[in-house]
């Protein structure tokens, strides 16, 4: 038997408040409760709704961590209500926490959302294995453990919500598919029974495509199946530069400028990366850069510096790279 | 106290969008007796973006940044938030995977390098508040910032993924309550502004690709620290600089209001503290004018 002892201690909620039905607009709620150490924030959704108010309204079904019905935010951090626990968002954020649904725009009844955006981008990747199997097979389809690996736990994901309504870009693009479809594309792009030829040219499409992932790591941060999305973002850039299906604009020209510059000098040629990315459209840079260059924070080709031992980088581009574009 | 000695990667920016972020370092390492031994052989990092083209590449050109600080036995210091992100999670990845080691240490053996995971790598920032101490840089302040109020831009990639702090690197920051830009503001003596975009992305990696989504990120987090009340704001990534300071013009369109505030290096906001003067710490190369000197 555990030996820790369970503790108690006084948390003020500012919970938000929205019927769509009858509020024109959201309003917060205040409870203060005695928390316990052995409490998860669903617990406290649980107390408000049967101890304060009956009619408060959330989302919830396994209490497992499992059905991904619970994600809310707390103190702005999404987070899947039955599997946190108190004690570590009373760690992260003191003993003052506001409690809110994954996105307070799209609020039907105060924790409840409409998810529609969520699975109309999630059924976009085709998220299921495409594949011609015989009615009649006369051997099973093995998969190594090896290709099994590829997943890359991407295959866990419940579907919470948590990583794309965290996402910044989901916010501001609203064409841009966010961390839990690219998860999801991902899962079946790594799967070698999956013979799809579309799916990953449409994620690499402008505006909805993984290239407009900002890699700030929210997704991350917060997946709680510790799927890592951003990772998973990043295969699929890989997996487009060696399948070939890489369009040749503005983002892919970015990554593959990189290789150029270190090749050249060691270090980035900021100048030099941005004219072979955008091409004559480097126009559009005109202003800002006469700007910085008279407060002196441009250089020069001819003043741009060298790695020492460039030969070094130069040798182990030649023997190290795997991809070509 | 044992001088302190590190080796600095520099990264690319400092040497030329950000030449103030390598004048302030060089400043406020010289008050704080911090030697740094910079990494001339260094190469880029990839800033995300050749790791998006050529995975195993950018292990090996960061594992060889890596050997050279072991080389000198010391500690690699950061002075970019997306420096010390590639360069971390190559160690993270190498010392957790001796199959994915040895591959790139076959390839470093070509030009006579190892890597072998005995270098930490941290950002100046936590450097100067852990190593440093920020009691003593408290005590060494000679011009408080007592009449400004300092809105901190903590910048990603010190803050996630949290996974890499487990190892020190950046020092267990709490990426949803950052706290180490705000104690060093206030060792300062300058007042911390808490905002809700303090910890949120600048948009920078996606300056190219996705404009708008850039510059609406870029636009809320001024925005945010103005609302605020902030004379200024603060930040230990010199790419967050970058946006925050050269792009105001695109952010203001972009949310539909006036946005601009001075965005200082973290570094120059200590050098000032510590009586640094404004030629030292390059503040002459800023976009938006820092004025209020």
């Amino acid at each position: 038997m555990g030996t820790n002892a369970i503790t108690t201690q006084k948390v003020n909620f500012k919970v938000f408040r929205f019927n769509a039905d009858e509020d024109y607009l959201p309003y917060y709620e205040d409870y203060s409760m005695d928390v316990t150490s052995e409490e998860v924030v669903l617990d406290i959704l649980n107390r408000i709704k049967w101890d304060h108010d009956g009619s408060f309204s959330y989302r919830r079904s396994c209490r497992h961590g499992i059905c991904g019905a619970c994600a809310i935010k707390v103190n702005g951090r999404s987070t899947l209500a039955c599997k946190e626990s108190m004690s570590t968002m009373i760690e992260y954020f003191g003993n003052d926490l506001t409690i809110e649904p994954l996105s307070t725009k799209r609020a039907i009844k105060d924790m409840i959302i409409d998810k529609a955006d969520f699975w109309e981008k999630h059924a976009a990747v085709t998220p299921y294995l495409v594949a011609d199997v015989d009615e009649c097979p006369s051997s099973e389809n093995l998969v190594s453990p090896h290709d099994a690996e590829e997943l890359n736990e991407a295959d866990l994901c419940i579907q919470c919500g948590a990583c794309h309504y965290a996402c910044p870009v989901v916010e501001i693009n609203s064409d841009f598919f966010g961390p839990a479809a690219f998860a999801a594309a991902y899962r079946f792009e790594a799967d070698v029974r999956d013979s799809d030829g579309q799916r990953l040219v449409d994620v690499n499409e402008e505006k909805q495509g993984v290239w407009d992932c900002v890699k700030c790591f929210e997704c991350a941060e917060v997946c709680p199946k510790e799927i890592n999305p951003i990772e998973k973002i990043t295969k699929l850039h890989q997996m487009a530069f060696k399948r070939g299906v890489a369009k040749n604009n503005v983002a892919t020209r970015h990554a593959v400028g990189f290789l150029h510059s270190i090749k050249r000098h060691g270090v980035l040629d900021e100048g030099g990366l941005v004219l072979y990315s955008e091409g004559p459209s480097i126009i559009k840079h005109i202003p800002v850069a006469l700007q910085m260059f008279r407060k002196g924070k441009i250089i020069m080709p001819w003043n741009m510096p060298k790695s020492d031992n460039l030969d070094e980088i130069q040798k182990l581009i030649k023997s190290s790279s795997t991809v070509k574009f | 106290m044992k001088k302190l000695k590190y080796a600095l990667f520099t990264g690319c920016t400092a040497k030329q969008s950000t030449p103030e972020q390598m004048m302030s370092t060089m400043a406020v390492a010289k008050k704080l007796n911090i030697e740094l031994v910079e990494l001339t052989e260094a190469s880029c990092c990839g800033a995300s973006h050749l790791q998006d083209y050529d995975d195993f590449l950018s292990l090996v050109l960061n594992a060889r940044n890596i050997a050279y600080a072991e080389k000198h036995g010391l500690t690699m210091v950061t002075i970019c938030n997306t420096c010390q992100l590639n360069t971390a999670m190559t160690k993270h990845r190498l010392d957790r995977n001796p199959e994915l080691k040895a591959r790139v240490n076959e390839k470093l053996a070509e030009v006579g390098l190892e890597y072998k995971g005995t270098s930490n790598i941290i950002h100046f920032l936590y450097a100067i508040i852990d190593d440093f101490g920020l009691d003593k840089i408290k005590e060494m302040v000679v011009k408080p910032l007592s009449e400004f109020n300092i809105a901190p831009f903590y910048g990603c990639h010190n803050i996630r993924p949290s996974e890499l702090h487990d190892e020190s690197h950046n020092q267990k920051e709490n990426p949803y309550n950052p706290t180490s830009l705000d104690d060093l503001i206030i060792a300062c003596g300058g007042m911390n502004v808490d905002y809700e975009e303090k910890n949120k992305c600048c948009g920078f990696h996606v300056e190219l690709q996705a404009p708008h989504t850039a510059a609406v990120l870029t636009g809320n987090a001024i925005a945010g620290a103005t609302d605020q009340n902030a004379d200024m704001m603060v930040t230990p990534c010199p790419l967050c600089h970058l946006k925050l300071d050269t792009q105001t013009k695109h952010a203001s369109e972009a949310i539909g209001r006036e946005v601009s505030l001075p965005v200082l290096h973290m570094q120059q906001m200590v050098g000032l503290a510590l009586g640094c003067s404004p030629a030292e710490l390059g503040l002459k190369h800023h976009v938006t004018d820092v004025n209020f000197i």
